[in-house]
């Protein structure tokens, strides 16, 4: 059975570094709606895939959380990409495969992966 | 949903919304006695009785954005439609327990699924709140306090990648564990 005793270490490694990230550092944060209609249509597995591809590139002012409802449900899986000074970008009917497009275009290239944005939908 | 750990991800998001600083998630099962036991307890909000009354009714929600509530009449169906237990308590200021039981053999009960994915998503998308998670087979036991982890941690956050991989790898190995090859 794991134990807790590594977290110990893993405390001894961070502070020994340039001193614990904070939350408010991130400066890109990306949401991922998770009502019922979200989690029903497969959010879980999104988010899990978002969260896996910045821990393994490595992408320190990213930060991948959830939100209740976005309100837009035929759309579900949701994700938005918020940064300061830049306007809003809202993937639809996301899948984790889109959602690593996204990580490679968008958050470590800038790109807006146009194709699964919301505005695809609505014309 | 196909999947009772989805299930489980929803009914907590509605204690998130009620505001609960500690939620605790037990998934219990025995095998000799044909029982899967999922209990959600928090310390949110809770609910008048009159709010109570009608939140197994699919039409009610105290929601803006939509007109239906359909996360707890989902869980319950998910549990009465194959011979299981439903019933959920709760007390103004004080909280709320949801309770669902199945029996393991039943041919339509749902899997359990990815229960950790669930957790990790709980844990690591809310690190205000705080989770007491018992995962239970027979009397194989694993429990993860999000407290102790914060104790541990000093004033590290959760969602530190170094943090976040060894969670994912406690959840995941600690389970495997309990589960001895069983699957729930
Ligand atoms: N743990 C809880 N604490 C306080 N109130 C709750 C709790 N769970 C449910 N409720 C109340 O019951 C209502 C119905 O819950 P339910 O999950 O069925 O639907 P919803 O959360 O409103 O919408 P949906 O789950 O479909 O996105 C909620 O809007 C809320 O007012
Ligand atoms: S309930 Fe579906 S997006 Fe809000
Ligand atoms: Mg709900």
């Amino acid at each position: 059975m794991k134990s807790l005793e590594e977290l110990k270490q893993i405390r001894e490694r961070m502070l020994s570094q340039l001193g614990p990230r904070n939350e408010s550092d991130a400066k890109i944060r990306v949401v991922v709606g998770m009502a019922t209609c979200g989690i029903a249509s497969g959010a879980r597995p999104v988010l899990l895939a978002l969260s896996d591809a910045v821990q393994k590139k490595g992408l320190n002012d990213v930060m991948v959380t959830q939100t209740g409802c976005i309100g837009l449900c035929q759309y579900e899986p949701i994700v938005e990409v918020l940064e300061a000074g830049k306007e809003k970008v809202t993937y639809v009917k996301m899948t984790p495969e889109k959602a690593l497009e996204v990580v490679d275009r968008h958050l470590m290239r800038g790109q807006i992966v146009s194709e699964y944005t919301i505005n695809q939908y609505i014309k | 949903m196909t999947e009772l750990s989805l299930h489980v991800l929803d009914v907590v998001e509605n204690s998130i919304h009620a505001g609960a600083t500690l939620i605790e998630i037990t998934i219990c099962a025995k095998v000799k006695n044909d029982v899967l036991m999922i209990t959600i307890t928090d310390n949110g909000c809770g609910m008048t009785n009159d709010v109570l009354e009608h939140v197994t009714d699919p039409f009610f929600t105290t929601r803006k954005t939509r007109k239906v509530g359909l996360g707890i009449p989902f869980f319950r169906y998910a549990a009465l439609s194959c011979g299981g237990h439903f019933s959920i308590t709760s007390h103004p200021g004080a909280g709320t327990k949801v309770e669902a039981d199945f029996s393991l053999s039943h041919i339509d009960r749902l899997p359990l699924g990815d229960i950790t994915g669930t957790m990790y998503t709980l844990i690591t998308c809310n690190t205000q709140t705080d989770f007491v998670y018992i995962y239970k087979i027979d009397d194989r036991t694993f429990t993860l306090d999000t407290r102790q982890v914060k104790e541990i941690l000093g004033g590290i956050p959760l969602n530190t990648p170094e943090v976040l991989a060894y969670l994912k790898e406690y959840l995941t190995e600690n389970k495997k564990i309990v589960d001895n090859g069983y699957i729930l």
